[in-house]
């Protein structure tokens, strides 16, 4: 289980728990701090406050092992390398989900720069779920996605959270929020959240 | 060993060409004449000024002056490479981090020179101390200025790839090891590049001082091989302490990347 507690970065000012194999929608209007908070709670800048997995504070563990156990996912990835497979540490071992994402297998020789906004974002989302993490950040995950290809990731993602991964899932897509949230946490410009069934 | 001895009314025709520029200046409307004025008249009180300081040194042999005098070298390359940065590093580091690694590669190289190859009595002399630390340190402090203006750059450049790699369990010098990488590059490359051209581009001013100071060619291109080594060891070395300094001032224990230590760019 993810606690945070008393969470602060700026404005944001938020506590809230994640069972194993829950998946939250997180909303909220454009620059109100959704993705302050995923990146915080990943550790990504400094922030106050308690955070625990299976009530193991995220400070009793270097850092980059709480990001392999809690992970972040940005909207728009970032790429280190000129080719794709240089990014993943087995790229055969990605193709599968690389497949049901809908991209060709052969990708992984492409360079960077031929990859589409969409296409980015997918892989991105392959790269972070090669890791196996415990909790998963997401950040607008399929907002350059069509609508089949948005359904594909929703469907992987469901298929992780039945496995117990637990999920924070940021969307401005109120019909997404409620198929993929068990709860919707709405971020207010106060910089708090509050619950809504969805 | 005799040479041609110059006064200063040698140097007067030469100067004329220093006019001839000014003069072009203002014909092609370059609004340079200014600039030439002022970095001629600074050109020549600087080294007149520096003329009588290395006599005085020379003649004093002091430990405390020698020192002093390099003190105050490391201080002007410190606030060059500052003065250099797009970005410059916040605070006390924007020249604490130059200033130390310059110091520390630039220290480290001329010792070993002194004690292992020219070895005067006593090993700290400023006719072989001062020299050889001001060519290694005019070199280290390009490549220092070089490499951190690259990592800051790239870092503000790169920072979703960055940040991208440290989301998914990355330590701060995994992220960073391609932005380093172009850092070292960056900051090694003038090096490199004048070592592959001496001799055949370019005869370097030492050898070329010497040659006309009556020393024999072949034992000029032997100091200017010593010479040309110790900045090679001096300049990876600065530029190594320097990126690798930099990239710790840019990230924190919990390996995040903190641009926010990064003052906002200087206007141009």
């Amino acid at each position: 289980m993810l606690t945070v507690t008393g969470l602060k970065r700026l404005h944001i000012s938020v506590s809230f728990n994640l069972q194993d194999g829950e998946c939250v929608a997180l909303q909220g209007p454009s620059g109100v701090g959704k993705t302050l908070l995923l990146r915080s709670i990943a550790d990504l800048d400094p922030n106050e406050g308690t955070v625990k997995l299976d009530g193991i504070l995220r400070e009793a563990m270097p850092a980059p092992a709480w990001r392999k156990r809690v992970t972040y996912l940005a909207a728009e990835p970032g790429w280190w390398s000129d080719i794709v497979q240089e990014h993943f540490k087995g790229w055969d071992d990605a193709l599968p989900l690389v497949a049901r994402l809908g991209l060709p297998t052969s990708c992984g020789s492409w360079s960077v720069q031929r990859l589409s906004t969409g296409e980015r974002q997918r892989l991105g989302l392959v790269r972070a779920l090669m890791l196996r993490s415990r909790v998963l950040l997401l950040d607008e995950p399929t907002s350059a996605l069509d609508s089949a290809s948005a359904a594909a990731v929703e469907s992987v993602i469901a298929e992780r959270v039945s496995n117990g991964t637990s999920v924070v899932w940021s969307t401005h897509d109120d019909a997404q929020a409620r198929r993929v949230g068990s709860k919707v946490l709405v971020m207010s410009a106060e910089g708090g959240i509050e619950e809504k069934r969805p | 060993m005799t040479y041609i001895q110059l006064t200063y009314g040698d140097l007067i025709l030469p100067a004329l060409l220093v006019l001839m520029d000014g003069v072009l200046s203002l014909a092609l409307r370059l609004k340079l004449e200014k600039q030439l004025a002022i970095a001629t008249v600074r050109m020549v009180l600087q080294l007149v000024l520096v003329g009588y300081a290395l006599t005085f040194l020379f003649a004093a042999v002091s430990p405390l002056w020698t020192a002093l005098a390099a003190f105050i070298m490391v201080l002007f390359a410190s606030r060059e490479i500052v003065a250099r940065q797009k970005r410059p590093l916040p605070g006390f580091w924007s020249y604490g981090l130059g200033a130390g690694c310059t110091l520390l590669a630039a220290g480290i190289v001329t010792i070993f020179a002194l004690l292992t190859e020219l070895r005067p009595v006593p090993w700290y002399h400023p006719r072989y101390a001062l020299p050889l630390l001001g060519m290694i340190l005019g070199n280290t402090m390009t490549g220092i200025s070089l490499g951190l203006d690259v990592l800051t750059n790239g870092l503000v450049r790169e920072r979703a790839a960055v940040e991208a790699c440290l989301a998914l369990g990355g330590t701060r010098y995994q992220a960073l090891l391609p932005i380093l990488r172009d850092a070292m590059r960056s900051g090694l490359m003038p090096t490199i590049n004048a070592m592959a051209a001496i001799g055949l581009v370019s005869l370097p001013g030492m050898m070329t001082g010497q040659i006309l100071a009556g020393v024999e060619p072949i034992d000029a291109v032997k100091y200017q091989l010593l010479i040309m080594f110790l900045i090679a060891g001096g300049t990876g070395l600065g530029t190594l302490a320097a990126v690798m300094g930099g990239a710790r001032l840019l990230t924190d224990h919990r390996h995040r990347l903190r641009l926010d230590r990064i003052p906002a760019e200087k206007s141009t």
